[in-house]
């Protein structure tokens, strides 16, 4: 299931959050959306999500134009932390399985068992990483053709990191999920993904195969990144 | 979870370089069976695609063979272990002759460094 941006625009005022980005994420491959900060990831991944309009442009999942019923085809990962304080573990996988059909609860325990998250916990009594986990896991848990993580990895240590690549790597269902991962923390993604697109100032920059890269040119996707924001980015300003 | 790949040589070739040096020890050996792709990608941190691009290349390499429906094997034959030992002692070596004529070293000069390294021992 292919997300299409055309000419995708989100302005705040005067200012553009997002600036004629055209893009395609095709069927099956893991992208990663890479920009500094404020460089109009959240919003791209916000827009696919249906939870913010374009001003100008469009943005279409499976040739369906983005309404706020896409989440019915798309799981989304916020960058932010949103729990209900008194809810267990348990509460908040139940409250999810009540509110998208596709919730997959057989899933979702085993998801729990693997990250070694205590479904009698309440939110307020989860440490930053477990709640980083649980929030990888009500994503992943779902059985949709599209997936989108906002920051999965921010403020959270090496340890967790990696349980979180490696919950990628165990639940993503590959060649049928489409996975867009916005991140400026390149260095634990770079190889599980297949694609990555930079965008800075609300401006798509390019765009490259992973392993295309380190073949042709012999760059990581941390030095391209770097070189990108550099060379690109100065004329996208 | 195995890191730090290379970041000059494509992953789905250093994990293929890998599956090699682990047949030439003969921690697996031929006919033997290799994990999944799911398997092997968990194993080795990285995207499946990429396995299956690891298993493609070996399969066209002629190392291994994938039978319909049971997964992906180490071709029987026990020659292959000698010839992965000489591929793989070529391109090593083949590195380590570049890299010194980067440094300016003719043939005799790169022989003799090589031999009074082994000589004087590994640590010194």
């Amino acid at each position: 299931m292919t997300v299409q941006f055309s000419g995708a625009t989100k302005r705040y005022g005067s200012e553009y959050a997002l600036h004629d980005f055209s893009f395609r994420f095709d069927k099956g491959k893991i992208y990663g959306l890479l920009g500094p900060n404020g460089s109009g990831k959240s919003t791209a991944l916000k827009m696919a999500a249906g939870l913010v309009y374009p001003s100008a442009g469009t943005v279409a999942v499976d040739g369906e134009r983005v309404t706020r019923k896409i989440c019915r085809k798309v799981a989304y990962l916020t960058e932010l932390d949103m729990f209900y304080e008194s809810f267990t573990v348990k509460q908040m996988v139940s409250f999810y399985r009540s509110q998208f059909p596709d919730f997959d609860p057989a899933k979702a325990q085993e998801l729990l068992q693997d990250m070694g998250l205590p479904e009698n916990k309440k939110m307020k009594q989860l440490s930053k990483g477990n709640r980083g986990r649980l929030k990888l896991v009500l994503a992943l848990a779902r059985n949709v053709p599209v997936i989108l993580l906002d920051e999965p990895f921010s403020g959270l240590d090496a340890l967790v990191r990696e349980s979180i690549v490696n919950s990628l790597l165990n639940y993503i269902n590959f060649h049928e999920q489409t996975v867009i991962i916005a991140t400026h923390e390149i260095d634990e993604l770079e190889p599980i993904l297949d694609e990555v697109v930079a965008i800075r100032r609300g401006r798509f920059l390019d765009h490259q195969v992973v392993e295309a890269l380190r073949e042709n040119q012999g760059l990581s996707v941390a030095e391209w990144y770097k070189r990108t924001i550099r060379e690109k980015g100065s004329e996208a300003v | 979870m195995d890191k730090e790949y290379e970041v000059s040589k494509p992953i789905y070739m250093q994990i293929a370089e890998k599956i090699f040096r682990r047949i030439i020890r003969q921690e697996i050996k031929p006919g033997d069976k290799l994990p999944s792709v799911r398997e092997m990608a968990i194993q080795a941190g990285v995207n499946p695609n990429t396995i299956q691009r690891t298993y493609m290349e070996m399969e066209r390499m002629g190392i291994v063979e994938t039978r319909r429906g049971q997964g992906t094997f180490v071709v029987e034959r026990q020659e292959i272990v000698d010839e992965l030992m000489q591929t793989m002692q070529k391109e090593i070596i083949g590195q380590f002759v570049k890299n010194m004529m980067e440094l300016g070293l003719g043939k005799k000069e790169i022989v003799k460094s090589l031999e009074e390294y082994l000589e004087r021992g590994e640590d010194k």
